[in-house]
């Protein structure tokens, strides 16, 4: 089972925040592994961020990405105790939802 | 001979998902759930810019200055350079991220909506130094901003 | 005291050829000046574009995601005796307290009679109180591109509960002011194919390896920058690693054989290090290039 996000949601003057730690190998396709056989691809390819029941970002991101993703996004409007869900899922299907709060 | 006929289907299937995946990006369908099927393929898998650029629907771009890129100059690790979008544009919907010099350019795409604001961080990997390019889309319009990353070769235990 | 400083001649005995060669010498041939004035700023440009992007890096650090499966680890109850660490595992705060352990570390305890380490006294807790083998556990201590051991997690939990905490292991106690005097001259000494020592890299000024500034552990800046990097996140493969992991990785590019994991040697040689870092604020877990 994918491991889950850290999330975090913090209120800056007029703006919230957003931060998004992901754990995932993000496989290139193309990488060796010590006895030289080649590791398959392994991403992430669709993520999105929901801020109180509204979708705020819809990502799609491929192999160039760091492996364990971190993303940062910003948004007006949101309150503190808002309800933030990231979804994502990867290549393989395989995909994981958490959730934080506005703080 | 009878490998085209059946070929030409094979890509007639693929353009029309190609199609749907452009009206996807384009927002004129718009999917609730995300489903790694909803994935531009096409723009993921473009080996150069162009046509990365093609495949999200940028044929042509304009450079502004208020579409922020910031990037180290050198970067401390190929593996992990992290990249920072900002755009002033209004009405700016959208944020993709390409390395020219990566086997595939287009390392991200995202669509904002709901207050928002069209500035995204994330980090990325580089195989070699190269131009970091930013495209974002503003009412209809595509504006680039591009700076160059050195990549280094790195000591021992950090 | 005396069995610890003769296992750590022995870990001395092995890494040199010869037991002929005293370890009392100290390695000290004055290093070379190291910069020209060119080569001095071209590392500053390069150093000042990396720190400029430190600080975000170090905000949003993939550590805490190891942080938060040890958090997990910590409190749930483990291992053939089936308990926690929480309830069980005494880091020299109290049973169960980590606010502050890490950076009071390593120090002695006398329930195990030796000077420990962070990671080697949660490796004990998890042998003594939950049951584990120690021979299972120093199988594969270390992460790869595929595998992150519990005590990993462990450590960066621990580690991550010190942060902005004042690095205060605790010399005065005699066992421990030997330790890490035996730690001081582990990295004084000279061998292997290359006459290599821990000093050779990082015990003066102004050294480097390509594009890295090579911390000199003997000044209080330079073990504050090696100790606060650990557990550190390591950009190259995207892995966890661990203070006890650098110190073998040490002698690995010395070319001398792997310490023995969670042994006096390696405890010795991080007393002298974080020691060396005392009074000031750790800032760790890292993360690394």
């Amino acid at each position: 089972m994918a491991d889950p996000m850290k999330i975090r949601a913090q209120i800056k003057g007029d703006v919230a925040e957003i931060r998004i730690l992901m754990g995932h190998p993000m496989e290139t396709g193309q990488r060796k592994d010590a006895a030289g056989a080649t590791v398959p691809a392994h991403f992430i390819q669709s993520m999105t961020v929901d801020v109180a029941g509204k979708r705020v970002v819809d990502g799609q991101i491929g192999t160039s990405v760091s492996r364990n993703p971190v993303f940062g996004f910003k948004m007006k409007g949101a309150k503190a105790g808002d309800k933030v869900v990231v979804n994502w899922v990867d290549n393989k299907g395989d995909k994981r939802t958490d959730e934080a709060t506005v703080a | 001979m009878e490998m085209n006929p059946a070929r030409r289907t094979v890509l007639r299937g693929a353009g029309s998902l190609g199609a749907l995946s452009a009206l996807v990006l384009a927002g004129v369908l718009k999917p609730t759930a995300v489903y790694a099927a909803d994935w531009n393929k096409a723009a993921f898998e473009a080996k150069d810019t162009a046509g990365a650029l093609k495949g999200i629907g940028a044929a042509s771009t304009s450079e502004s200055k208020d579409l922020m890129l910031k990037v180290p100059d050198i970067a401390e690790n190929g593996a992990v350079v992290p990249v920072d979008v900002t755009c002033n544009i209004p009405k700016t919907s959208s944020i993709s991220i390409l390395v020219e010099k990566n086997p595939s350019p287009l390392c991200a795409h995202f669509e904002f909506a709901n207050g928002a604001v069209a500035d995204v961080s994330a980090r990325l990997k580089m195989g070699q130094t190269s131009l970091v390019k930013a495209v974002a889309k503003a009412d209809g319009k595509f504006y680039t901003a591009q700076k160059e990353v050195k990549v280094t070769v790195g000591g021992c235990g950090g | 005291m005396k069995q610890h400083l003769i296992g750590a001649l022995c870990a001395l005995a092995f890494v040199g050829g010869s037991i002929a060669q005293t370890p009392k010498k100290p390695a000290a041939k004055p290093a070379p000046k190291p910069a020209q004035a060119a080569v001095a700023e071209e590392k500053d440009a390069a150093t000042l574009e990396f720190e400029k992007f430190r600080a975000e890096m170090e905000d949003s650090n993939p550590a805490e995601l190891f942080e938060m499966k040890g958090a997990e680890q910590w409190k749930a109850k483990r291992g053939p005796k089936n308990v926690s660490l929480a309830e069980s595992c005494d880091l020299g705060q109290g049973v169960g307290k980590i606010d502050g352990a890490y950076v009071k570390m390593p120090r002695y305890f006398a329930d195990a009679d030796a000077v420990m380490d962070a990671e080697r006294r949660i490796v004990w807790c998890m042998v003594e109180k939950q049951g584990f083998l120690f021979d299972d556990i120093a199988k594969r201590p270390f992460a790869n591109e595929t595998f992150t051991p519990d005590i990993t997690n462990l450590v960066t939990y621990v580690a991550a509960h010190s942060r902005n905490m004042k690095i205060d292991v605790p010399l005065k106690d005699p066992k421990v002011r030997d330790a890490y005097e035996i730690g001081k001259e582990i990295a004084a000494y000279r061998a292997g194919p290359y006459d290599f020592s821990c000093n050779t890299c990082h015990g003066s000024d102004g050294k480097r390896i390509r594009m890295q500034n090579l911390p000199n552990i003997a000044t209080p800046k330079g073990a504050l920058s090696g100790v606060q990097g650990w557990p550190g996140y390591r950009m190259t493969g995207g892995v966890m690693l661990t203070h006890q992991w650098r110190m073998g990785d040490c002698f690995r590019q010395q070319r001398f054989p792997q310490p023995k994991y969670a042994s006096d040697a390696v405890a010795y040689l991080l007393t002298y290090m974080i020691g060396n870092a005392n009074g000031q604020t750790y800032k760790g877990p890292g993360i690394k290039r």
